[in-house]
């Protein structure tokens, strides 16, 4: 329960529509797009600017009362679920595209900003703004840098710490802090803006980012590489990048995956392919006819099946809708589907897959794994049933292998879809306590009271095994 | 103190309020899990764009008919008014990766709170009234077009404004009252007879659904689809016995209602012996094609229902693809040469995210000769019509409809089309309202075809 005197002035900064602490607010609240998490706030906000965020903040920090800051709840790691009470801060209303900033390629945006409404924005400007997370069109911008969100496009062209350059962010003291800004160049003591871009709201609240922006591609062209063998698509992800070519694509389906993908899409795809390989290539046109030529010549000296190459933009369509079906698949196959997210040096992708199909045959689970290979990213997903508690527990220990696996490929826990709460145990065990104790002290030193998201990043104690299931 | 819970099984709650326990029995619990909580649906939702509050959103709703089943949060007012915030437009749908089937969970959820709630929902009186009283009866159906008509014809009408008697209602009742067409007692049957012959060679046989408010205030479009129909070679009959589809009913919960009307129609359909059953009204249609699952649970009625769902198609979709297509052209203006016609389309949400024919609408639009077919930014998204959504919910159907009229009005087109009575109406209430400079006029798509066809053939 808030104070009766915080909420009231609570209400007073923002306004009696928005601020609620109704059970209808309450509940819709109580979730993210995390499996199986829920957990009640007190009250929901929705700042309209900068000065409210702070005002809020001061209020909520002489009461000791944490606050939650959400973009569309779309993160998968439980980041927006407010494990310990306290208040929903909603970002949504803060949404509109400050400045456009043509001489410098700069865009300066409020972070509530739908992600897909701030592309197209920048698309009609003839610019471009790489970072595209499956979800971009319902995460906002704040989301992804607070998760640093990753893309189909990461390979060629980075994630979101690559695009951000200045932000503003409101302490937990109700302090405003500027960090960065247009420059290209600033060495001017700690790099505050990636120290922020990540942190999952746990350090600041982003109030306004500025960000880079690149002159478009002027070419895409799009390639199919089905494989019998998965290590032959291995192979070709390694000799790609060994040529000296960078796709601006480079993503990953697993048999269980193609499986699944044609029955629900009827692409007419080989069932008994081991691996599917999806690569784009944007840039200049010659620059792009050269690659790709150069990309299905590696693909079939290491023995692809089938290579398509999409001659218009109608063909590309159908072929990259293979990956984008992949989760809309899966998804339909059970009630519940938990889309993890392990990452390993792009050499090892084909010990990995391995690795989690055989995990999945010994626990008598399905995961099917798809994911981004060019940089090593995949993500096996499970279908299940939460209500099958016996078959929730051998997904959870089938994960713990597979984790326990990534790691020993000289991977990590998460490659894009950040820690938050479901992933808070394993830290340490991938930055280890060394690591784990400065990153303590940074949080000590942004928010000593612990009111910023708290039991997200950190956890009470730290484990080796992965644990789906909270309760 | 960690707050964290699990969610798992369909819990062994106990619920000791009556609707918490109507809706933990009715709600459909594989679809309540179905839903993955991914968000995706949020921007498709007109009540979440208005209000940017995710109790007005999909994802929202669900989460709290999930709370209500789960044991962990009371039906309260608040949470019915939310189920009837819902513009039941299903534009969510479509979008949604796991499939979650939001229309059944909105109408189970509506249909629990119509047995147990006390009654508080708005003007359940006066729904009461139309829905058992007169829609389901055709006779009833007459008679109102018989009054409405001599109201409207009378001078009763001029009176009435006159008189400011009007102003004794709520302002949107005074809005749609002006906007309402002539009604009359004289429908497509006592118009143009119960058989009407395919021009040509026949390709099908077809049944015309002809609906309750669409014979009564839109006699002319029902005759018109028929005249469309016979001329791309379809025979058509008007199955006398037919009844009021019970959409309204199944959209405001009253399901055991529309089942009776379901199971009258298929009765009266099935007796025509039809290859396909034509509607031109997307929120009957969308009831009408989901026949086979409102009666899914009747053992008797299942088969009956899936043969009738499946011979169910939109007036447009049955001409674009399986009929042939008439030559429309636009008649020549005054100096011999027209100008060319802008015309927009409104899509009729059910028509679009129910029948999934959104496509043959703009196929046929663009067939036409000398016209210019302009989309407006966002046509998917509702008007704010809703069946009677905007009766009960005024304050945000009249939201949604501002926002709806800006796009249209950014089209500039002369004619703004649509395949529904209910977006009929609310578009004219629309340009009424917001329109820019009287330009536009709002048509049903038949109408528009039908006038164009004519002219062609003089
Ligand atoms: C189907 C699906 C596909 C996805 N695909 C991808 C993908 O390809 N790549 C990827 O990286 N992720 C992906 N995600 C995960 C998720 O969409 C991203 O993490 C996204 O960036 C979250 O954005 P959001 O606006 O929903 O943020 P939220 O989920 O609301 O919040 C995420 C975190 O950011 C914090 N936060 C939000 N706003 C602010 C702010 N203004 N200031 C400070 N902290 C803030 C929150 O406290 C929370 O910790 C996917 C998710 C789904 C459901
Ligand atoms: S899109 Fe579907 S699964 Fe996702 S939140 Fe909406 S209803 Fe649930
Ligand atoms: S039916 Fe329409 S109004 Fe209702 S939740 Fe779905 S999109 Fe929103």
């Amino acid at each position: 329960m808030i104070h009766p005197e915080a909420a009231r002035r609570l209400r007073a900064i923002v306004g009696e529509t928005w601020y609620r602490d109704d059970q209808e607010a309450l509940v819709a609240h109580s979730y993210d797009a995390t499996p199986m998490l829920q957990s009640m706030p007190d009250g929901v906000i929705y700042p309209s600017s900068t000065e409210q965020v702070s005002e809020i903040m001061k209020v909520l920090s002489e009461h000791g009362i944490p606050v939650i800051s959400r973009g569309s709840a779309s993160n998968l790691c439980g980041g927006t679920v407010p494990v310990q009470g306290g208040v929903v801060m909603v970002m949504h209303r803060m949404n509109r595209i400050l400045e456009v900033d043509l001489e410098n390629l700069t865009a300066t945006v409020q972070p509530g900003i739908i992600t897909a409404e701030f592309t197209a924005h920048i698309e009609s400007f003839g610019l471009f703004y790489p970072p595209d997370p499956g979800s971009m069109r319902i995460s906002t911008i704040g989301g992804n840098i607070a998760e640093c969100s990753g893309g189909l496009r990461g390979l060629k062209y980075g994630t979101t710490k690559d695009y951000v350059i200045g932000l503003e962010a409101v302490l937990a003291s109700g302090e405003v802090i500027r960090t960065g800004g247009k420059l290209m160049k600033d060495v001017a003591g700690y790099d505050l803006t990636k120290l922020l871009i990540g942190s999952e709201g746990t350090l600041a609240i982003i109030t306004e980012a500025t960000l880079k922006l690149v002159p478009p591609p002027k070419a895409k062209k799009t390639m199919l590489a089905m494989y019998r063998d998965l290590y032959g698509a291995a192979r070709t992800v390694s000799k790609i990048i060994e040529s000296r070519i960078i796709p601006a694509t480079l993503e990953f389906l697993d048999n269980p995956t193609i499986r699944v993908v044609d029955d629900f899409a009827k692409l007419g795809l080989p069932l008994d392919m081991e691996a599917i390989l999806l690569i784009e290539q944007d840039g200049d046109p010659e620059t792009v006819e050269r690659d790709i030529a150069r990309i299905t010549e590696i693909c079939e000296s290491e023995h692809a099946d089938r290579v398509e190459v999409a001659a218009t933009r109608e063909e590309a369509e159908k072929l990259l809708t293979a990956r984008r079906s992949a989760l809309t698949a899966l998804a339909r196959l059970r009630p519940t589907t938990i889309l993890e997210d392990a990452t390993v040096p792009r050499s090892k992708i084909a010990d990995m897959v391995l690795r989690i199909n055989e995990i999945a045959r010994k626990h008598n689970v399905t995961i099917a794994t798809f994911g981004h290979a060019g940089d090593g990213n995949l993500h096996p997903t499970a279908t299940t049933d939460a209500r099958d508690r016996d078959e929730i527990h051998r997904v959870e220990e089938a994960f713990a292998e597979i984790f326990e696996a990534s790691i020993e490929l000289g991977g990590t826990i998460t490659g894009e879809h950040g820690v938050g709460l479901v992933k808070a145990p394993y830290l340490e065990w991938r930055v280890g306590p060394a690591g784990l104790g400065v990153m303590k002290g940074i949080k000590q030193a942004f928010d000593p009271h612990n009111l910023l998201n708290p039991g997200k990043m950190f956890a009470k104690e730290t484990r080796k095994r992965v644990v789906v299931q909270h309760g | 103190m960690d707050k964290l819970t699990a969610e798992s099984a369909k819990p062994a709650v106990r619920h000791e309020n009556p609707l918490a326990r109507a809706l933990a029995e009715k709600l459909n619990y594989d679809q309540l899990t179905n839903c993955m909580r991914c968000g995706f649906c949020l921007p498709a939702c007109p009540t979440f764009k208005e209000t940017g509050m995710e109790p007005e959103s999909p994802r929202g709703r669900i989460a709290l008919m999930k709370a209500v089943a789960d044991g962990l949060m009371d039906p309260d007012e608040a949470f019915q008014e939310q189920m009837y915030h819902c513009l039941g437009c299903r534009a969510c749908e479509p979008v949604c990766p796991a499939d979650v089937k939001y229309g059944q969970l909105i109408e189970q959820a509506r249909d629990s709170i119509e047995d147990h709630a006390d009654h508080s929902v708005p003007v359940k009186g006066l729904r009461k009234l139309f829905f058992d009283g007169v829609f389901p009866h055709r006779s009833r159906l007459k008679w109102l077009g018989r009054s409405l008509g001599f109201y409207q014809k009378s001078g009763l009408r001029r009176i009435a404004r006159g008189t400011g008697i009007m102003r004794l209602f709520p302002e949107h009742m005074r809005d749609m009252e002006r906007i309402l067409p002539e009604a009359t007692a004289r429908g497509v049957v006592e118009r143009i007879g119960a058989f009407y012959p395919a021009k040509g060679k026949m390709i099908a046989r077809v049944a015309l659904f002809r609906g309750c408010i669409m014979d009564v205030l839109f006699a002319e479009t029902n005759v018109n689809t028929v005249k469309l129909l016979s001329e791309a070679g379809f025979e058509v009959v008007i199955p006398d016995s037919q009844v009021c589809c019970g959409a309204l009913h199944a959209h405001s919960g009253e399901l055991g209602k529309a089942r009776e009307l379901a199971r009258s129609n298929i009765r009266a359909f099935k007796e025509a012996g039809v290859d396909y059953i034509v509607s031109n009204a997307g929120g009957c249609g969308a009831l009408l094609i989901e026949y086979d699952h409102l009666l899914h649970e009747d053992d008797d009625w299942r088969e009956d229902g899936a043969w009738f769902a499946s011979r169910v198609i939109d007036v447009s979709r049955l001409i674009a693809e399986k009929g042939r297509v008439p030559d429309f052209a636009e008649p020549a203006g005054e100096d011999g040469r027209a100008q060319q016609l802008l015309i927009t389309y409104q899509d009729s949400c059910h028509l679009r995210n129910v029948m999934k024919s959104g496509g043959a609408p703009r196929q046929l639009m663009n067939r036409v000769g000398n016209v210019r077919f302009v989309e407006m930014a966002d046509a998917g998204s509702c008007c704010g019509s809703a069946g009677i959504y905007n009766v009960t919910q005024p304050e945000m159907a009249g939201r949604v409809l501002e926002r709806k009229m800006d796009n249209a009005n950014r089209t500039e087109a002369r004619y703004l089309l649509t395949s529904n009575p209910g977006c009929l109406l609310q578009m004219k209430l629309g340009i009424e309202k917001h329109g820019a400079g009287g330009q536009m006029e709002a048509m049903h798509i038949v109408d528009f075809l039908a006038e164009r066809m004519a002219a062609g053939k003089s």
